[in-house]
């Protein structure tokens, strides 16, 4: 059966990394091929980039960091932040992107995910969704998680996939930067309809956690940053840890 | 010195294919051209040829059909001259007779088959991530010895006529052939691409051959 996927994810802003690897001698710390090519090597089954560039002109930096890593790196790169149009997703898929995670964009426009799948297949559009707990609704975010939209988490989900996004990567705000674990309660609900993969993300803080989100969370897919680029836990830690709990990982 | 073609028809990310065949020659010292074209007189000139392929199976067999004569050429190259054919992900389903996702739709008919949806209970499509392909026989073939990990990312699979053209078989609901080869075609159902140091070996014994 396939395999649970572990996922680094790097902060890029106009061309470099911000939020990244900070325990290695690397001749170019900012320098995000030189990043994602780390990660590869030590058994990133995927690496995801988030452009937190501001502005528009900065976007298309991207597009070339994409190519760059192309020429390095050989597993599924995927590419979000300020995603808003048919033609961004196409420039970084032909600069080799992989796949693509739309967020605000999809919120103020949801028919772009169709419009998207249908033009490059369901498999490379990512939804990204940013959830918060109100009570006893989670409630999504949109512009990196600064507004708060009316859109209830498990509605929104079901929407987007509908529309035909090709899996979705669901960070719980609440857990985010805490390192109490992931939100296994969110990830469940979610799993219990979830027709797509289902990648886990925010609040990762030991191994436990991520056994914890593969078995009560049900995710397909677990994503990281910090504790990645601490060196507080390495990928190839995480892997040995779940294969000896029989968790069905990638060597 | 091998000339590789990867068939450029509108199909998502070549550029990754093109790299990484790139990259494996010069690592193993094999002079090799690698070209992203769908130019006639490319095809062929070329020593291997190699069909990429994203998103809907109808999107792209109409894509290689809007190049006059591509087709027409790429029958020369397998069929006639016999030459090295590899197809990847929806290149290689292509390979087969028909495909049922969204309607029934005509594909190149080299290796006898269907192509269906995945199914089993409670499975998640697409079948996205890594996952085992274990070789079936070590008959021609080239391409893997041992069993390996590898990138998929498909919702549909290639249900073979004829089991002697199953190389290699993936497990996600039911076995399906994750590698079919016929003589000197070769299809992978997975992205050799982006299938780390085992998907380059895999591209490195396709230029080989």
């Amino acid at each position: 059966m396939v395999k649970i996927r572990i996922i680094p994810c790097l902060d890029v802003k106009d061309g470099r990394v911000v939020k990244g690897i900070n325990f290695l001698n690397l001749i170019d710390a900012g320098d995000p091929v030189e990043q994602a090519k780390h990660y590869s090597d030590n058994g990133a089954d995927e690496i995801c980039f988030l452009d937190i560039s501001a502005s528009l002109e900065n976007r298309d930096t991207m597009v070339n960091v994409v190519r760059k890593t192309a020429n390095e790196v050989f597993i599924p790169l995927t590419v979000g932040g300020g995603i808003s149009s048919i033609e961004n997703i196409k420039a970084l898929l032909k600069a080799g992107a992989d796949k693509v995670s739309i967020n605000s964009a999809a919120i103020k426009n949801p028919n772009i995910i169709k419009e998207a799948s249908e033009y490059f297949g369901n498999q490379c559009i990512v939804v990204a969704v940013d959830a918060k707990k109100h009570k006893n609704d989670w409630f999504v975010y949109s512009h990196g998680g600064t507004k708060k939209t009316d859109l209830l988490a498990l509605n929104w989900i079901e929407k987007v996939q509908n529309l035909g996004a090709g899996e979705i990567l669901l960070t719980s705000m609440d857990k985010d930067g805490t390192k109490s674990g992931f939100d296994n309660e969110l990830l469940s609900k979610v799993s219990e309809f979830l027709k797509i993969p289902l990648i886990a993300s925010g609040g990762v803080g030991n191994l436990d956690h991520f056994y914890d989100g593969v078995i009560k969370g049900k995710a397909d897919a677990l994503l990281a940053a910090s504790v990645f680029h601490f060196n507080e836990i390495s990928i190839k830690e995480v892997k040995t840890y779940l294969k000896e709990k029989n968790i069905n990982i990638r060597d | 010195m091998k000339k590789i073609t990867i068939v450029d028809y509108g199909s998502g990310n070549v550029l990754s294919a093109q790299k990484s065949f790139i990259k494996i020659a010069k690592a193993n010292d094999i002079d090799a051209e690698v070209l992203i074209s769908k130019k006639l007189n490319d095809v062929k000139d070329s020593t291997h040829i190699v069909l990429p392929g994203q998103g809907a199976f109808s999107t792209c067999m109409n894509g290689l059909k809007k190049t006059d004569g591509l087709i027409d050429e790429l029958n020369e190259f397998a069929l006639i001259k016999k030459r090295p054919f590899l197809g990847i992900c929806v290149g290689m389903q292509m390979l087969a007779n028909t495909s049922e996702e969204n309607g029934v739709h005509d594909g190149l008919g080299w290796i006898d088959g269907q192509i269906k949806l995945l199914h089993g209970h409670n499975l998640k499509l697409p079948h996205m991530g890594w996952n085992l392909a274990i070789p079936t026989s070590s008959k021609y073939n080239n391409l893997i010895a041992t069993k390996n990990d590898y990138y998929f990312v498909h919702s549909y699979y290639f249900n073979c006529a004829d089991r002697d053209n199953i190389l290699a078989e993936t497990k996600y609901g039911t076995n399906f052939a994750s590698i079919v080869g016929k003589e000197n075609i070769y299809g992978v159902q997975f992205h050799p691409e982006k299938s780390s140091s085992q998907g380059l070996n895999l591209l490195k014994e396709f230029i080989r051959i």
